[in-house]
């Protein structure tokens, strides 16, 4: 595979044609390009008005600039309706929104919910949450050594009064794809819906909810190049329908009586205040970079860094990579561990050497906990790293043992 | 101040070799120190005889710096009085904010190797977790 294989494509990032040093934080956020930052000006210069709301003009073209970028996300994702995605603050709000929504009022105290031990906090706490609120039980879906969900482990989670299934398409710490199709047949077999959280997969691959027969899909739109303030929840049209709102106020409600009120129609329902009209404008700028380039084509290019990255790696001794053995099953995520060193250590040597990586639990204590890790460094990469900053991320990781006193 | 040029030898034989990592028989003060953004977490544990620190040890994970600066301080406060810990732990922080007087530094023997951690301030609190819980027990001894 070609190494320089869109490389040029830095130059549309600023801060990474002025930034020295090697950023490797991708999966924390991304960088954005020209072309997404210019798009939420343009709304503040030339369109700024609250959308949804005024018959005036200005206020129709920020309308337009809203809901075009509601259009670009169904394409993106291959859904059947606008009324099937809702803008919301970031993925968090998104899952949030489901939990208190659909959980709530669908899940009862003889019911399972299950969630992925792999799970960032954010698609496990909120179902912690409605476990305690509806007396539900509660039980956790455990990955091996890899990151890999078996399929005794799926069935002996995945039980008869399973009614709702948490887990990450991609985990935020192994960068592992979970076997998402077999999840959520399995649960379908069972009447038992899913949530899938998409913040590390979206970015990274084609996703198709229709191909996936998916229920929930929450992303962020921080970490496809787009702004951060934006998330989206994906809902069938079907359970959407079903559900009480969320937050309640302005802008979701067809009228409002003294003892109550009717609510709007999907999707504004959900879509409650003033919405981030200027960021989902930003959100559908990045989109439209995607299709430019191809995802498929940002894949293959992540996929040759990865294992670029991978190789070096486990060639440093005393490091130890956390997830598969196999690269390709990393979408571009390297945990590791560094023998004898403190992974705020690993990260502080690193910034020196002027390399941004993550240090800490990453959001999914109980995922280390369970791979018997306390804390761990991480690189992330997005199609626009070159080899050349995979090469300074390698030497100054191969230099830190030294550093911190240890002979070999 | 650079990491790389911070981690010099006391610090790194502290964290590498500590003297104080360990349980305390009879300890009769134990108090956590966390470290919410960092992960770093110590139990430091005390065993105090008519006003004195007869023993001192600690367990738990975290940066060099936190490990290394808790090592160090058992160093220096094991045998002395509550009192005169506590005048040391004020001492040390006071150096860490950058008020402390050179003959300070010296008095706080291996602890002044942390004394540019005053110009880092993403490490002052894995500098300062040790110093803070010894504080809070001393408080309540």
């Amino acid at each position: 595979m070609n190494n320089t294989l869109l490389t040029d494509h830095r130059e549309d990032f600023p801060l990474l044609k002025q930034f020295d040093a090697a950023y490797l934080d991708n999966a924390a956020t991304s960088q954005k390009p020209q072309c997404v930052i210019d798009a939420e000006k343009n709304f503040y210069e030339k369109l700024n008005s609250n959308p949804l709301r005024g018959f005036y003009d200005l206020s129709l073209a920020a309308t337009d600039a809203y809901e075009n970028a509601r259009e670009s996300v169904r394409r993106f994702i291959g859904a059947k309706s606008t009324k099937e995605i809702i803008f919301t603050a970031n993925a968090t709000s998104a899952i949030n929104l489901a939990a208190y929504s659909y959980g709530l009022s669908n899940i009862g105290s003889n019911d399972r919910i299950v969630v992925s031990i792999a799970e960032h906090h954010s698609n496990m706490l909120p179902w912690q949450m409605v476990a305690a609120k509806t007396g539900a039980e509660l039980e956790y879906m455990k990955c091996g050594k890899q990151g890999e969900f078996s399929d005794e482990e799926i069935d002996r989670c995945i039980t008869s009064n399973t009614r709702l299934v948490a887990i990450a398409a991609v985990s935020n710490v192994t960068g592992a794809c979970a076997p998402i199709q077999k999840i959520i047949a399995a649960a379908h077999s069972f009447g038992a819906v899913v949530m899938l959280d998409g913040a590390q997969s979206v970015p990274h691959m084609k996703t198709d909810v229709q191909e996936l027969d998916a229920d929930f899909l929450a992303f962020s739109a921080h970490k496809m190049m787009g702004p951060m303030g934006v998330g989206v929840l994906y809902g069938k049209q079907e359970l959407l329908e079903k559900m009480p709102p969320f937050l309640t106020g302005g802008e979701m409600i067809e009228s409002v009586r003294l003892d109550g009120a009717t609510y709007a129609q999907l999707p504004h329902k959900f879509e409650a205040g003033t919405v981030n009209a200027a960021g989902a404008a930003a959100l559908d700028a990045a989109i439209k970079y995607y299709e430019k380039i191809g995802i498929d084509n940002m894949e293959q290019r992540e996929q040759y860094l990865t294992k670029y990255a991978f190789d070096g790696l486990s060639q440093i001794p005393h490091v130890n990579i956390i997830g598969s053995s196999d690269s390709s099953n990393h979408t571009g995520i390297l945990s590791f561990t560094i023998d004898g060193v403190h992974p705020h250590d690993v990260s502080a040597v690193l910034n020196d050497d002027k390399i941004c990586i993550r240090a800490g639990h990453h959001c999914a204590q109980p995922l280390l906990a369970h791979l018997g890790v306390r804390s761990s460094s991480r690189a992330s990469l997005m199609f626009y790293n070159t080899t050349e900053e995979i090469d300074k991320f390698l030497a100054s990781v191969a230099s830190v043992r030294k550093l911190m006193g240890y002979r070999e | 101040m650079s990491n790389r040029s911070f981690y010099n030898e006391v610090l790194t034989d502290h964290n590498i070799s500590p003297g104080h990592k360990h349980e305390i028989e009879g300890a009769n003060f134990e108090l956590e120190g966390v470290n919410p953004n960092c992960g770093d977490d110590i139990i430091l544990k005390l065993r105090v005889e008519d006003g004195v620190i007869a023993d001192g040890g600690y367990t738990g994970d975290g940066c060099a710096i936190s490990q290394a600066s808790a090592d160090i301080m058992l160093d220096l406060v094991i045998g002395k009085s509550t009192d005169e810990a506590q005048r040391l732990a004020d001492m040390f922080l006071r150096m860490i904010r950058g008020e402390a007087t050179d003959e300070e530094i010296e008095e706080l023997e291996e602890a002044g190797a942390l004394k540019d951690v005053s110009h880092m301030p993403a490490r002052v609190k894995c500098a300062v977790l040790g110093w803070h819980t010894l504080g809070n027990i001393l408080d309540k001894s």
